[in-house]
């Protein structure tokens, strides 16, 4: 405004003179009431749960305390970690095929992944899980080799350990989910790019690799985010087949003390605490991946 | 390299979409240093056309070179055998194309655009490609634009950063697909000085176009496609200024 200040104004109006008077006018806004009123009740509902968590003795601060660092807890969080992890990048992999698969043009590659996505997530996890954890009673031995033909090597049911059986549930299960987002992606990188970069003599595997797949991830990184929060949730069902991560830890202490409150808060800590750095990763990447892509960058 | 055949030589070419014949017998051919403007109705097949000269289709009959190599084949006796996908890549990599959308690869700025191909596909080495972007980018006009992604430039600037892509490959012969149709009117004028600055160069241009002015003042030939074939093509003053065939007549008032 200071620049406007030093040219006359162009429609000169009654009281010109006194410009500067008019600008200095204070501005005066009005308070909502009933804003204030709805904030106040929150306070205090919210004052009155940490009060109440907090003094209540049931809740035995100083047992979730005792155990939140305890070695048990800590080897427990490291298996639920491990399993996060090495399951979403198995997904991951397989997850990439499957969509390749489910872009090509061969009919037949179409109709598996359409079969494999619909035993996948048309059954509980819960169940592959026990499935997986049992198939060592359903095939004692699995013999590896070609149909018809020699036998190469033998995998014994034993060989199937309980954290095995949760990695390729927990794996084969989300791979039928990331390939559904993994498509999307490349799905909604459009045909110019892919063809630009052909006419410029690139080769197919190129063209996926350094132009369709980097803004692909775009779409991908999101949603793969939220799959690597909800996985990390999800692996507390590996419990159920006695395989000593978080909860499972947690499950073993509180079977002998019966402080199950306790524990299971501890448990939720430390899920929280991952799923909080999680979040603030996903965070940065989608920064990095938005570029070229925002209104401001 | 030097060889007398044309640049593109076209003879009977067809190409159909399922039951759609879109290309019904093209012969064209464009000699070394020529451009040759592309008219004709929508749906007439000269997007088609110009993508079966790189590729991007392949021709289901008829005779398609450029600079003297098959488009898509290979000759072995009487068969034509289809090439392996490196060879196709190979050849595509000498021709240069310029579309209507400009289709920058969004991720990259407009530098690691022009630099794309010569690292990717000419395995320069980073720095020698870096300068040759910049050389090109201020050879359209865009030195100070060098780092910005696309999508902060406007259309004209984008399609100018198409041009300097596609000159990053040094091509033979570099084919634009309505380069200024999506351009708002008072940006065409920059995208068609670097298309004429490239003509004076003796660059081999194939330009499907809508904008007469410019076929007029720029191209050695002008060819009216209709329907699938070539119905006429001279001169830009036989064909636009003395059209003999009526298809031709009609299309020409239609578009003014
Ligand atoms: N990939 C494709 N699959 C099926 N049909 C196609 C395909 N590409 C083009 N066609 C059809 O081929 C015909 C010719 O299309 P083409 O794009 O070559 O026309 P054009 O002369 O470039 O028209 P315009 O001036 O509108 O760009 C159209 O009928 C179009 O629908
Ligand atoms: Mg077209």
């Amino acid at each position: 405004m200071t620049t406007v200040n030093k040219e006359a104004p162009r429609h000169p109006s009654p009281g010109a003179g006194k410009r500067s008077e008019r600008e200095s006018l204070k501005i005066v806004r009005r308070t909502s009431y009933g804003r204030l009123a709805a904030d106040t009740a929150l306070a205090l509902f919210v004052f009155g749960l940490i009060w109440m968590s907090a003094t209540n003795p049931n809740f035995q601060w100083d047992v979730v305390f005792k155990y939140l660092t305890s070695a048990i807890i800590l080897k427990g969080l490291w298996t639920t970690i491990e399993l996060t992890v090495i399951s979403m990048v198995l997904g991951t992999i397989i997850g990439v095929f499957l969509a390749l698969m489910m872009l090509s043009e061969d009919r037949w590659l179409r109709s598996f992944v359409a079969a494999y996505k619909w035993l996948f997530r048309g059954t509980p996890l819960l169940v592959q899980l026990i499935f997986w954890f049992n198939i060592s009673a359903l095939y004692p031995e699995i013999d590896v080799g070609l149909p018809g033909g020699e036998t190469l090597f033998t995998l014994s049911g034993n060989a199937i350990t309980p954290f095995m059986a949760a990695l390729l549930g927990l794996a084969l299960h989300e791979s039928a989910y990331m390939a559904e987002i993994i498509r999307g992606g490349i799905l909604a990188v459009g045909q110019g790019q892919s063809e630009a970069a052909t006419a410029i003599g690139m080769r197919r595997l190129q063209v996926y690799w350094r132009i369709t797949l980097p803004q692909a991830l775009r779409v991908i990184v999101p949603a793969t985010g939220n799959q690597v929060i909800l996985m990390l949730k999800t692996t507390s069902l590996v419990s159920v087949i006695a395989l000593p991560e978080l909860l499972y830890s947690a499950q073993t202490i509180y079977a002998r003390t019966f402080e199950v409150i306790p524990l299971l808060i501890v448990a939720s800590i430390w899920y929280l605490t991952i799923c909080s750095l999680l979040s603030v990763g996903q965070y940065f990447l989608e920064h990095k991946l938005g570029r070229g892509f925002r209104s401001t960058n | 390299m030097t060889n007398n055949e044309p640049m593109v030589w076209a003879e009977g070419v067809m190409k159909s979409f399922g039951s759609l014949q879109v290309l019904k017998g093209i012969d064209l051919v464009v000699d070394r240093g020529q451009v040759v403007c592309l008219i004709g109705p929508s749906g007439s097949g000269k997007s088609t056309f110009l993508r079966c000269i790189n590729n991007l289709e392949t021709i289901d009959g008829g005779w398609l070179s450029v600079d003297g190599e098959l488009v898509g084949y290979n000759r072995e006796g009487d068969c034509l055998i289809e090439l392996r996908e490196k060879e196709a890549a190979a050849r595509r990599a000498h021709i240069g194309m310029v579309f209507q959308h400009f289709n920058l690869f969004a991720h990259k700025t407009a530098l690691k655009n022009v630099m794309e191909g010569p690292v990717a596909v000419r395995r320069m080495k980073k720095d020698a490609a870096r300068d040759l972007a910049m050389d090109l980018l201020d050879r359209v006009g865009l030195k100070d634009k060098a780092d910005v992604f696309p999508n902060r430039l406007s259309g004209g600037q984008q399609q100018r950063v198409a041009i300097a892509r596609a000159l990053a490959m040094e091509p033979k012969l570099i084919l634009f697909d309505e380069p200024t149709s999506a351009l708002d009117p008072e940006l065409v004028g920059e995208v068609l000085q670097v298309m004429r600055d490239l003509a004076k160069g003796g660059m081999t241009m194939v330009v499907v176009t809508h904008e007469m002015a410019f076929a007029r003042e720029v191209a050695d030939t002008v060819v009216f496609m209709d329907g699938g074939v070539v119905v006429e093509q001279g001169s830009p003053k036989e064909v636009l200024s003395a059209p003999k065939m009526a298809r031709t007549q009609d299309f020409l008032q239609s578009v003014g």
